[in-house]
Parts: C-alpha cells; structure tokens; sequence
C-alpha cells in the first residue's frame, strides 16, 4: 500500500492494540448533547475504547439515519461549528489516550478559511490523526488526501457490500488509519445483520487490506450489541459504535459502561 | 457579477480540464469564457469526471457508486441507441403531447412594453402532458429504468409536478415509485398530492430536516442508499451527481429545440433574450440548450427571491451563494460561513431549493447566462397578468420567469423575449386562493413557506397590470 501518515499508523497501531476481540472506535457528535460535555464524553470514551471518532456535525447528512440527523441538528443548534471542535480539541488531544479521527462531511472541510489547503494543517495541529469523509469517494479524494499526508494526517476510505472487488481493491490500497467497512447497504441508526454473506464480505476485505499490507479493517454501521462485536472477532480489526452510543446519551446513559458491555466485560 | 463577492472561501475544482484540485481561496474568475463555452459546446463538458469547469463531480457515499456508475453506462449506451432515442420521442408525441406550442403574447406585450414594441413570446410547456415540464425528465429516465431492470422507482418532488410526471410514467410502464415529499410541501401542493395517489404512487411526507425539497432529496438519496442495486432514483432536476446534471439536461433539450425553430418560424428571426425559472435548473437548462450557441441571444435564469436579501428569505443561490458541496455535486450554494446548508424561502415550492444544477453554475461563472433573484410579491404581479391578459394560468415557478421578462422588457421596450412558460398553475390554487383571501381590506398574509407572499403586504398586487391594490414592484429595485 502507499505509505501511512504518522497520523493514520498511530490509529492502526491502537487498532492492532486491542486484546481479544476487536477494537473499538467510539463515536460522539462533536457538541452533542451539549459543547460542555465533549472533553468528560472524549475522557470516558477514551477508557474503553481504542480510538475516538468526533463526528462534524452537518446540515444534510447524507449518509445518517434519524439519531445522528437528531444529534447533529442539536450540537449545530448550540453553535458547533469545525473551528470550534479543532480548537477544542486541540486542548484535549494530549491528554487522551486514545488517538482522534475526525468525521466530517465535505462542505465544512470546504468552509475551514484557507480552504483544503490548510485542512491538513489544522487537523494535525488540532492533533487529529486521521479524517473520514462520507461523500468522499475514490474519485474525488486527491485533493483532501493531499492536504491531510502533507501534513501526517490519515484519510480513511470507505467500502460497501455493494463495493465492486476492484473498488475495495483500490481503497484498502490508499486507506491511511483504517479500511472502514460499512456492513450494509443503508444509513446509520440501523441494527446489522451478520449473516454468512456479510461476514463474507467483511472477511474479504480483510484479505484485500493484508494482501497488500494496508491498514486494519473496521465495520461500521449498525453495530448495537456484544453479539454483533463477538460474531466480528477474527473476521476485522475493530467496529465503529456511533448510534448506538448517541442514544445512550438521549437516555442519559453511561456511555462507559455501554462501551465495556459491547466488550462482553459485565454483560 | 453578485456571486462574486461571495466566493472567497473554499472550493474545490478543476483546473485545466482535469480534477486537479483548486485548494482553497476564491474561485478565481474565470479566464477564457469563450473557451469554456466551447468546451461546453463540443460536449467536452462534463467531462469524465462530470465537471463543468470547477463544477459537477461526484460526491456521494461509497454504497452509491456502483449505481451511478451503472447509471452512466446505461444512459451512455441508451443515447446511442437509435430505437431508444426514437421511443423517448414518440412518447413524447403521443403521450406528453410535444412539440408544445410557441405564441406571440400580445397583451402582455403590450402591457410590459410601454408602447415600446416589444414582445413577449410564450413556450407553452404548460400544456405538456401532467402540466409542466417535468414529464420531459421523467419520461426519458422511467424508459432509463426499465432498461436498467430495476424493481422499483423512487424521486423527490417540491412543488409536486416531478412526482406527479414520475407517477405518470411509473404508471403507464408498470414500474412500482414512491415519491418523497417534504411535509411544508405535501401542505401546500395538495391537489399533486392526490394527483400521485391516483397514478397509483406512494407518498412519503418527508419529517426531517427543512421539510421542502432539499429534506426530500437528502431522503430520497438515503432510501437509495438502503436499497441501490434494485432501485432507480429519479431526479427531477439538473442537480445531484454526475450523471444525473447531464441525464435530465439531455431530456429537458428538446425545449431548447423546439423553442429554437418555432421561433426562428414564427418570428423569423431568434429572440434577444430567453427567460426561465431556475429551482435546481431543469426547465432552464434545456431551454437554454437550445441557444447556447447563439451568442447573440441573452440568457436569463429568474431565482426565487423570497421576501427579501437577508438569510432564510429567498432561495436566490447564484445571486447569493458560494460555491459548495451539496447533494454529490459542486455548485453554488447557499451557506453559512461553515458551511452548513441555509434554509431557504419562497412562495413556490419549486424553486425552494439552496442549491442549483452544477451547468447553471458554470454559466454564471463563464457569463453566458446572468441569473436574477425575483420576489414573491413580483412573480405574483406577473401570474395576475398572465390570468387576467392572456387566459393562461402559469404555475408560481415560471410566474418568476415573466416578471423577469418584463423586467428585461422594461430596459429593452422594443425586444423580444422569449419565456419558458414551464408548467401551469392549477397546483398552486391553494396558495393562490389564500393570496386572495389575504387581500380583504383586514387581511394579512400567512407567514412561513409560501402561504402569502411579500410578508404579510398586499398579496399580489406586487406590480400586477391589471392587478388589484398598487404596490410598486417588489423585486425591481432590491438589490
Ligand atoms: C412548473 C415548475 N417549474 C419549475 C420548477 C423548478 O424546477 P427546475 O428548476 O428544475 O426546472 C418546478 C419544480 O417543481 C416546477 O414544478
């Protein structure tokens, strides 16, 4: 594969990290339920998990079920904005343990001044290793790639079960920090099935990545429960919780301990 | 031009033909618009990348590209298929009704010119079949489908007309749609509401986001995400990724063409200017297609102005936008300073939309076509005058485009203008009734998404000829 950022082998060697089991990748809508409680939200995540996805909240999230429609339409209602999240986290980055990506969808990146020239800049600074764009397909990755490596920061491509081979070929190629495997055909906020076919899938992706020594495989989309985290064990590297987490947070739940329950640790 | 103080953030684009990124700062004005033109012209553009210049692209989720990229194989192969191409065109005679009619409207012309001579001149796209010029798209993409061998068809609908045009065509090839639709929308376009029922389509009244087009788009593209290996998406206007910029562009043309050579026989000569309403583009684009190369020909894109300039009050976006990234596409946009998605205002449903078709946006940039902002009030002075002279009933969205044809007939007395008359109006009697209502001596207009038009102010009375009350034009003199 081409070579990692700094940022992006800091976000697979925490993947590899994990003891048994996969890793996991907690997701918090940066602002949600509200801007005080991102730091204590990151702290918590950051016990249990491997690696914290702040998500950029966005006006038309494409890509999301109703809880991250809900969480983003909160946080942008309390004044969120991705100059906010980058400085916020450039204060707590270094004190978590675990490493930061960044989700965000294009037009804020577009809106950061300076442009997509500076984005890597301001990631790096704000000490994010690596970026997820959803509406960011091969095709049109080279320009945000560009900024983010200059700068050591991964970008992580995603795959979908409907992926052409040749698709998930290129992207496990280019994919710096993680493959994020989405595990069905839908938005977030979902429950997926992991049937025969979709851990075939996942298992295939799997192959593609170490074939050619790419980064670790993530599954995303849908994951709720510790049944769903045991049935991935050996087949990726780690699983993305995000809905699942914002609605624990709606109930004013313990986010810890959702975390520690998806290990099977108390559950 | 307006938009080009709103474009000194981010952007992203091609430089010299290519995808080379732009990174950053301002979109620079563009350099040689006569060879962008001809890019345009010699069908460089899109190019393989589904750039116009710096616009277009593809920006959707990873589960979509297989469907688009089968989508652009399909329409590739289709458009190359004589026994495709003459099918699209016989149903057009004989379902839709083509080729519309092109007339001289004489009152109008009388009224608007100010003894100046000047003409008004009407593509009756009005009386194509389901009422407007939707059915054109719809048409060529359900026979799309059905070469595809999808399950099933969904589309979003503003206004209702693409729902009702999709329905239609659904109907008649037997393909199973569903047609979201923002619940602000499903309220007031309620006669096309029923009208889908009846073709046999199920409507999904769209809860989330803004609850207008933009919230039906962003649903339609999620439920074609959920199921994109059996589902076509029909999008009804020139947005989106790319190919569907170039797809609905391709159907809507025959406008363009028609209008062209009926003009040419009617009047014997081209018009100075052609007007058409701009939502995400449709009816504008095809028309405008048809004199791209007529550099003598004015092009004029009419926006919905709303009910003033400030944030949330139009849905103007080339007046007042910036280049952004909605909907997988590259285009002007209306947005904050970060980039979140404005909410957008106007009486019609139809042009209630942040965004616009990427191809719009590069003949802004290039300067082949200039694109007005037209108030509620305004457009509503035009429709009066257009019932009350000619006996025609034009929807709310090319209501726009004749007030700014006699906007332009006010500067040119003795021109002629040719208007895209894109769809009527019989859809819109619930706003128009409750415009009339508003106008008893103790009325007020309704607030919010289009009930009323100019804020509360006289309804209709915003220039209308003939109308009642005599407010000044409202749009004129804004900007
Ligand atoms: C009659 C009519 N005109 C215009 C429009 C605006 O769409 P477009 O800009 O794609 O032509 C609509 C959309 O619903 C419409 O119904």
């Amino acid at each position: 594969m081409s070579v990692p950022s700094v940022g992006g082998e800091r976000v697979a060697r925490a993947i590899r990290s994990a003891g048994s089991g996969p890793a996991l990748v907690a997701y918090v809508t940066a602002g949600f339920p509200s801007k005080g409680a991102l730091a204590g939200l990151l702290g918590a995540c950051a016990a249990r998990a491997e690696v914290l996805e702040v998500g950029v909240p966005f006006s038309d999230p494409m890509a999301d079920g109703a809880t991250i429609q809900r969480s983003s339409r909160a946080a942008l209602a309390q004044g969120v904005t991705l100059e906010w999240i980058l400085g916020e986290l450039a204060g707590l980055t270094p004190g978590l343990s675990a490493p930061v990506v960044l989700m965000s969808y294009l037009n804020p990146l577009l809106n950061l001044p300076g442009g997509l020239g500076g984005l890597g800049a301001r990631c790096a600074a704000a000490g994010v290793s690596a970026v997820i764009v959803p509406d960011l397909p091969l095709e049109e990755h080279a320009p945000v790639r560009a900024s983010l490596s200059a700068a050591g920061v991964g970008l992580v491509q995603l795959v979908s079960p409907v992926s052409a081979p040749g698709r998930v070929a290129r992207a496990v190629r280019v994919s710096d920090g993680f493959t994020y495997a989405v595990t069905m055909t839908g938005v977030t906020g979902g429950r997926a099935g992991l049937g025969g076919e979709v851990l075939g899938y996942l298992a295939g992706v799997r192959e593609a990545a170490r074939g050619v020594g790419g980064a670790p495989v993530v599954a995303g989309f849908g994951i709720r429960g510790a049944d769903q985290v045991r049935a991935l064990a050996g087949v990726v590297d780690g699983v993305i919780v995000a809905s699942a987490l914002v609605e624990e947070l709606e109930r004013g739940g313990d986010v810890g301990a959702l975390l520690a329950g998806l290990r099977g640790a108390g559950v | 031009m307006s938009a080009a103080a709103g474009v000194e953030r981010g952007g992203l684009g091609a430089g010299g033909g290519g995808v080379a990124a732009m990174l950053g700062g301002a979109l620079p004005p563009c350099a040689d618009p006569a060879g962008e033109l001809g890019k345009l012209l010699s069908g460089a553009y899109p190019d393989a990348g589904g750039r116009f210049g710096p616009f277009g692209g593809r920006f959707v989720p990873e589960t979509l590209m297989g469907a688009m990229e089968r989508l652009e194989r399909a329409f590739a192969e289709a458009m190359a298929d004589a026994a495709f191409v003459q099918s699209v065109a016989a149903q057009g005679r004989a379902w839709i009704g083509r080729p519309t009619p092109v007339m001289v409207a004489e009152n109008l012309s009388r009224a608007w010119s100010g003894g100046g001579g000047g003409r008004v001149v009407l593509k009756r796209e009005d009386l194509a079949h389901t009422g407007a010029h939707k059915i054109n798209n719809a048409l060529g993409q359900a026979l799309l489908a059905r070469r595809l061998g999808v399950e099933r068809v969904i589309a979003e609908t503003g206004a209702g007309q693409h729902g009702v045009a999709t329905a239609a065509a659904c109907a008649r090839l037997g393909l199973p749609c569903r047609v979201y639709m923002g619940a602000v929308d499903v309220a007031r376009q309620a006669p096309n509401v029923q009208r889908m029922r009846w073709l046999g389509a199920e409507v999904v009244a769209v809860q989330s986001g803004d609850r207008t087009l933009r919230a039906a788009v962003d649903e339609a593209f999620r439920e074609w995400v959920r199921d994109p290996e059996r589902t076509h998406y029909i999008l009804g206007s020139a947005i989106g990724a790319h190919p569907f910029p170039l797809i609905v562009r391709t159907f809507q043309s025959v406008i363009g063409r028609e209008a062209r050579s009926q003009a040419l026989e009617l009047l014997g000569r081209l018009p100075e200017a052609a007007v058409a309403c701009v939502g995400g583009g449709s009816n504008a684009i095809g028309f405008f297609h048809g004199f791209l190369g007529d550099g003598q020909v004015e092009l004029l894109g009419a926006e919905a102005g709303g009910v003033g300039v400030g944030v949330g009050q139009h849905a103007a976006t080339i007046a007042f936008g910036r280049p952004g990234v909605l909907h997988g596409c590259h285009s002007m946009l209306l947005q904050d300073a970060h980039g979140q998605v404005q909410d957008t205002r106007s009486i019609c449903a139809g042009l209630d939309y942040p965004g616009v078709g990427p191809e719009h946006a590069f003949l802004s940039w290039i300067g082949r076509a200039r694109y007005e902002p037209v108030q509620d009030a305004e457009a509503l002075g035009a429709l009066e005058d257009c019932c009350r002279l000619e006996g025609i009933l034009p929807a709310l969205e090319p209501s726009h485009a004749l007030a700014l044809a006699r906007r332009w007939l006010g500067r040119n007395p003795s021109g002629t203008v040719l208007v895209n008359l894109c769809g009527r109006g019989d859809k819109d009697m619930p706003i128009l009734m409750r415009a009339m209502e508003a106008r008893a001596p103790d009325g007020h207009g309704a607030d919010g998404h289009g009930a009323g038009a100019g804020g509360g102010g006289p309804v209709g009375a915003g220039g209308g000829t003939v109308g009642v009350g005599g407010a000044a034009s409202a749009g004129g003199g804004q900007r």
